[in-house]
């Protein structure tokens, strides 16, 4: 399976360094050529103002919906949750976002910078030392629909989120330098 | 990798890896100086990654002469209130006062910058007794290194600042990272003496001799007028630009912002670059170096 990470903007190159520890080979995402190469896909952190119209002005943003409707294995963290998600709150008014996972997000919900934080994070069926999580200017996921499991919550908010082959997190498990959730994605797309 | 180990284990605020970790997500991306409102609009709708919030841009500065100071933090919240990306203001060169006003009114970034008009002669501020996390020039490896050992989050390259010409930055990338790529040839023994001629930390110096580059990311600014000085200062190695008086001095600021976006994010694709850079009308005029009566990256110790 070739794994992709789009490379448009944002910590692509954090994500591709993780599934490298794994002994998984990456390819960046920017053209459509890229994306019909590829098998899964990450959407990493960064802007999601300014992924989503670079996805436009790259012509990348309809191949990727028919992509998404493929149910091809897809992981968005931070910026790509909200990309994903159905419904996107305190957004830009032009802010359309991919509507691939059931999920209404509220942007930069926690404050501004000065509110980034770390903290331990509990995930379900992983055993071991608590996850560290790592939020920054992080989305909250406000409600997530019948078909989305919670995998992990934060103060009663949902955190690491999956439906079907679609995954999301508000936190960066790429700035954690712990592989378990790449590593967790892997396995339960390829089966 | 970032070491998992390191992690806090009750919710902390303020860490190394949140404040480098906005910087990460900025990479690839393009920081726009606005002066007010109305700009800040332009540039999120270009695709701008983030906005440094200023009263004059470093063009105006320059023209005008004068002391610079940290913005009117009304101007600040004006712009934050304009926009939904992170936003950046600069404090004079160690005016520890303007950055706890800027953390004060909750900026993103603060850019402790040589653009202003230099508060403290021997100092830099104490970068680490803030929550906020710090965005400092350098010209050189050995300035990057002190800027990070005072607790800075991100290095950008000084440039030259509104002068529209790319020369200087190039100078200080090229003068950073080709040091980087002598150092992790260098031995035990020489690295001492690379520290001693870098003036910065034995560590820090070790740190970047094992890693091949800093531990911090490093963006450029300085100098950034058109998307192929975008795609020249990305290949070299920058990982993201700063464009101050770039977008608002050139005659159509909307078109400008969104083509130097593109050409920042493919970079390495001429054909991209080669499209998106028609019929921008007027780059900014800009100035030679040798006719500058101050030059502005020669701020900072």
């Amino acid at each position: 399976m070739q794994v992709g990470v789009l490379a448009l903007q944002g910590a692509f190159r954090e994500h591709r360094e993780a599934f490298d520890a794994l002994g998984v080979s990456t390819t960046e995402v920017r053209t459509p050529d890229d994306l019909g190469g590829v098998d899964a896909l990450i959407i990493p952190g960064g802007e999601s103002t300014t992924i989503l119209k670079l996805l436009e002005t790259s012509a990348l943003a309809a191949p990727l919906k028919e992509r998404l409707n493929d149910a091809m294995p897809t992981f968005g963290t931070c910026a790509g949750l909200i990309l994903l998600a159905r419904v996107v709150v305190d957004g830009r008014a032009d802010q359309v976002p991919l509507n691939a996972i059931d999920l209404t997000v509220r942007r930069n919900a926690y404050g501004t910078q000065l509110a980034s934080f770390e903290v331990p994070l509990t995930i379900e069926g992983m055993d071991g030392a608590p996850f560290p999580g790592v939020f920054i200017r992080a989305p909250v996921v406000e409600a997530v629909g019948e078909h989305v499991e919670v995998l992990a919550e934060h103060s009663g908010r949902p955190v690491l989120v999956r439906q079907g082959r679609i995954w999301a997190s508000t936190f960066h498990p790429e700035l954690s330098g712990d592989l378990r959730v790449h590593e967790r994605f892997l396995d339960e797309v390829m089966r | 990798m970032p070491d998992a180990s390191k992690a806090p284990t009750t919710q902390t605020t303020g860490t190394a890896r949140v404040k480098r970790g906005l910087a990460e997500m900025l990479r690839g991306g393009v920081i726009m100086d606005v002066v007010n409102a109305e700009q800040a609009k332009v540039a999120e709708d270009a695709g701008a990654v983030a906005v440094m919030a200023l009263e004059r841009v470093p063009a105006d500065i320059r023209r005008d002469g004068g002391v610079a100071r940290m913005s009117d933090p009304a101007m600040i919240e004006g712009i934050r209130e304009a926009v939904t990306i992170p936003v950046m203001a600069k404090c004079r060169i160690g005016h520890f006062a303007e950055a706890q006003v800027l953390e004060a009114l909750a900026v993103d970034y603060i850019d402790e910058s040589e653009v202003l008009t230099p508060a403290d002669e021997a100092h830099h501020v104490d970068k680490f007794a803030f929550t906020v996390p710090f965005v400092c020039g350098a010209t050189n490896l050995g300035e990057a290194l002190r800027r990070i050992s005072e607790g800075a989050a991100l290095i950008r390259s000084k440039g030259e600042p509104g002068t529209g010409n790319i020369v200087e930055a190039v100078r200080h990338l090229r003068s950073i990272l080709g040091d980087i790529r002598k150092l992790t040839v260098a031995d035990d023994a020489e690295r001492y003496a690379w520290a001693k001629e870098l003036r910065a930390p034995v560590d820090l110096v070790r740190e970047v001799a094992e890693q091949g580059e800093l531990p911090v990311p490093l963006f450029c600014a300085g100098g950034i007028a058109t998307p192929a000085d975008a795609a020249l200062v990305m290949q070299l190695g920058a990982q993201s630009v700063f464009v101050g008086s770039g977008i608002f001095k050139s005659s159509d600021p909307s078109a400008m912002a969104k083509a130097v976006v593109e050409a920042t994010t493919h970079f390495a694709d001429p054909m991209i670059v080669a499209k998106v850079s028609r019929g921008l009308g007027a780059a900014m005029r800009g100035e030679e170096i040798a006719g500058l009566d101050v030059k502005l990256a020669d701020r900072g110790w």
